[in-house]
């Protein structure tokens, strides 16, 4: 770590990305597979309806595309900063 | 071949290939017994998460409870949003720091970060009532597993996954359960994808699950979408659709709040992050862990809402090109004759599945029975057991008048054309009620490949998946158990001066000790078994998760601050999980009858862990405020964990 504001900056752009990731999470999976279900059940995905297909597949193939894109910023994030291992 | 000697061969192979792996991964220092000498590649733990993490529910009950939820299956989404969204959580908020830190146990971390010995304390008490709670299931489900496959008794099943844990565990540590998890989730993974790909290509046509459950319903053609008639069906029988809203939706979301931050706080799969290389192995690790997850997760609403289909037509053919009732309901002659049909048989003499041919037309009526009508049943029920009750010399003219009435009642309600089916009342129809008695959640997977006709081979596999699924959850918990024990206790508190050596040996011992415990609770359920859920996510949710993610992501969170919010969360949570379901469990001394109606703000207990996770943030952030900033040498500590650089080394595999 060469200095204090630099471990900020790092520290700062690792947060952002968590919280932009944590809105993610939280609008695919509690807001269209839960919250906006009855709102949007007119569009269907197949034989499903949106919402439905949410909650029991498509959330959770967003969350792991969340992952990995997290992962890949946050090792982009790490060389940037030079904190990588 | 016959069934058993298939099963006994699958099963035996799966046994034979985890005791080599624990063999060849031998455990040889505390490092490698605790961590695997954090050498374990990202994909593989990805692969032995997905095996720690799935367990005897998820294999054996979750399609079932998918299935059968008397709300609709939608509901049940919080299990399969829940159970993967904590690796969101885990990925973001806790796996790469806690790695950084570089230790071995959770307990660890929250005395190191709070600078007291009684915050660890706190946390290794919180950590072994999570883990021994959850642990009874799992060696139930070992149990249940042998006695139905192996034609064993259930304790001796139990005795037998004992000692195989034992071999492993005991050996290899975290390091010999690591390999043999990544083995245990590739048969567990086949067992529960083969028989969905066959039944998904039987009812749709198409070879992937995911897709058969958005597909067409290919018996009848195509026209219609497989949840379609699926909801046509059930709800001609009475039944909510199965793809209904949730009439309690607020619930809905904190119960899946409650399964996500509970996710993210159990410690058996905490520490499996503890056995990367790198800290950025940790995040694309917890990203590989819920690849494998998914794989089940996807296709289990697919398995449920196809087994239950299927169940509907066996039972009543006509819904297959029809509507249910425009055929007769499937005949005892025909469960006694089509060996298609002889599962229906099996399953009877476990007692998971159950019927009665009530009206004695020689056809098993399956519906929705409702409410008026099972009242009335139950009524006379009642009155006709107080008269084969009442003493010989005792009058029983006003019993023979109140079957007299409550026969009176039912026929009534039998008549009234409100509690029947199709806008025909029960009588007309010659149904006196529900017949298929009981159908358990469990039957939906472990029976699904006879519902369906597969092969043999098909059935055997079922046993080996249910086994591994089972057996790598246990021994994940056994191993955080164990690790609590000898290193957070004996190591942290009671003998800091003992040599490496030493430790390794009481590792083992602990080990020993908490298989055997696990062994005798498993053979001596108390009462709760069906309630550890509730009470291992909830305190998960309520004390470790919250705890750890101040500690990460605060630097004025303090010791005392810690504390207090723990005790809160554990005390909170566990007293509103007591109060419906009886102080510690014991039948009869709840407060509150366990119903929707006496809940406070409509909170079920099974989703108190995100009020209690809010309870922790609340009550540690307040007395943290009062009390003095942590010391310079604590938030150092912060900040090291806080960048990547300088994790320390692995050992190669």
């Amino acid at each position: 770590m060469a200095d204090k504001s630099s471990a900020n900056a790092y520290w700062a752009a690792n947060v952002r990305i968590i919280l932009i990731s944590l809105v993610i999470w939280f609008a695919c999976s509690f807001g269209l597979g839960i919250l906006l279900r009855p709102a949007l059940s007119g569009i269907m995905v197949g034989g499903a309806d949106f919402g439905f297909w949410m909650a029991q597949n498509g959330s959770i193939y967003v969350f792991i595309v969340l992952i990995f894109v997290y992962a890949n910023r946050m090792g982009k994030i790490d060389k940037e900063h030079g904190v990588e291992e | 071949m016959d069934q058993f000697t298939l099963n006994l061969i699958v099963v035996g192979i799966t046994f034979a290939l985890y005791i080599g792996i624990a063999i060849w991964a031998r455990a040889g220092t505390t490092a490698e017994f605790y961590a695997a000498g954090q050498g374990v590649p990202p994909v593989m733990n990805g692969m032995a998460t997905g095996a720690d993490w799935m367990s005897a529910a998820s294999f054996i009950s979750m399609a079932g409870i998918i299935a059968l939820a008397p709300a609709g299956g939608y509901e049940q989404s919080a299990f399969l949003m829940g159970w993967t969204g904590g690796y969101v959580l885990l990925a973001l908020l806790l796996a790469p720091y806690l790695r950084k830190f570089g230790k071995f146990t959770v307990p660890e971390f929250i005395g190191d970060r709070f600078y007291s010995g009684g915050a660890r304390l706190v946390a290794v008490i919180c950590l072994i009532i999570i883990s021994v709670t959850y642990v009874i299931g799992q060696m139930r489900g070992v149990g249940v597993t042998f006695s139905r496959f192996l034609e064993v008794s259930t304790d001796t099943g139990l005795y037998i996954g004992g000692a195989l844990v034992f071999i492993y565990a005991v050996l290899g540590g975290m390091k010999g359960i690591t390999y043999t998890q990544v083995a245990q989730y590739v048969v567990l993974i086949i067992a529960y994808t083969v028989p969905a790909i066959f039944i998904s290509l039987q009812l749709t046509g198409s070879f992937l699950p995911q897709l058969g459950l958005i597909g067409g319903y290919a018996p009848g053609g195509g026209e219609v979408s497989m949840l379609a008639k699926l909801d046509s069906v059930v709800t001609e029988l009475g039944f909510n659709a199965y793809t209904s809203d949730s009439p309690n939706m607020f619930n809905m979301f904190l119960f899946t709040m409650s399964l996500m931050i509970g996710t993210a706080g159990l410690p058996h799969v905490i520490i499996r992050f503890f056995t990367v290389p790198k800290v950025a192995d940790a995040r694309s690790s917890a990203g590989w862990a819920l690849v494998f997850i998914a794989l089940l997760y996807t296709v289990a609403p697919a398995v449920g809402s196809m087994a239950r289909l299927n169940l509907s037509t066996t039972f009543w053919p006509g819904a297959e090109t029809g509507t249910a009732l425009s055929a007769p309901a499937l005949s005892v002659a025909e469960i006694d004759s089509n060996p298609d049909l002889s599962w229906i048989r099996t399953w009877e003499k476990t007692g998971l599945l159950t019927f009665s041919d009530k009206n004695g037309d020689g056809l098993i009526q399956y519906f929705a029975e409702k409410k008026p009508v099972a009242d009335a049943n139950t009524a006379l029920a009642a009155a006709q057991k107080a008269l084969a009750d009442a003493a010989a010399d005792a009058d029983k003219a006003p019993l023979e008048a109140a079957i007299v009435e409550a026969q009176a009642a039912v026929d009534a309600a039998l008549a009234d054309p409100a509690n029947g089916l199709g806008g025909q009342s029960l009588a007309e129809l010659g149904f006196a009620g529900n017949e298929l008695t009981k159908v358990d959640n469990d039957i939906m997977v472990l029976a699904n490949p006879e519902i369906a006709a597969l092969p043999g081979w098909v059935v055997a596999l079922v046993a080996a998946g249910a086994l591994a699924a089972a057996l790598s959850t246990a021994a994940g918990l056994l191993l955080a158990i164990s690790s609590a024990i000898s290193h957070d206790l004996i190591k942290g508190s009671i003998n800091p001066n003992l040599s490496e050596k030493a430790e390794l040996l009481w590792a083992r011992i602990a080990m020993t000790v908490a298989i055997i415990v696990a062994t005798y609770l498993g053979l001596n359920p108390p009462g709760f078994a069906a309630q550890v859920v509730a009470l291992a996510f909830g305190l998960a949710a309520a004390t470790i998760f919250p705890t750890l993610m101040m500690g990460i992501f605060s630097k004025r969170i303090n010791k005392e601050g810690a504390i207090a919010g723990m005790l809160a969360g554990l005390i909170f949570t566990s007293v509103y999980i007591f109060i419906y379901k009886g102080w510690f469990f014991f039948p009869g001394t709840n407060w509150l009858p366990d119903t929707a109606a006496n809940y406070v703000f409509g909170i079920s207990p099974l989703s108190i862990g995100t009020i209690g996770a809010l309870v922790n943030f609340g009550v540690a952030y307040g007395v943290s405020m009062v009390t003095k900033a942590p010391p310079a040498h604590v938030v150092d500590l912060i900040e090291s964990i806080r960048v990547p650089k300088g994790a320390g080394k692995a050992t190669a595999h």
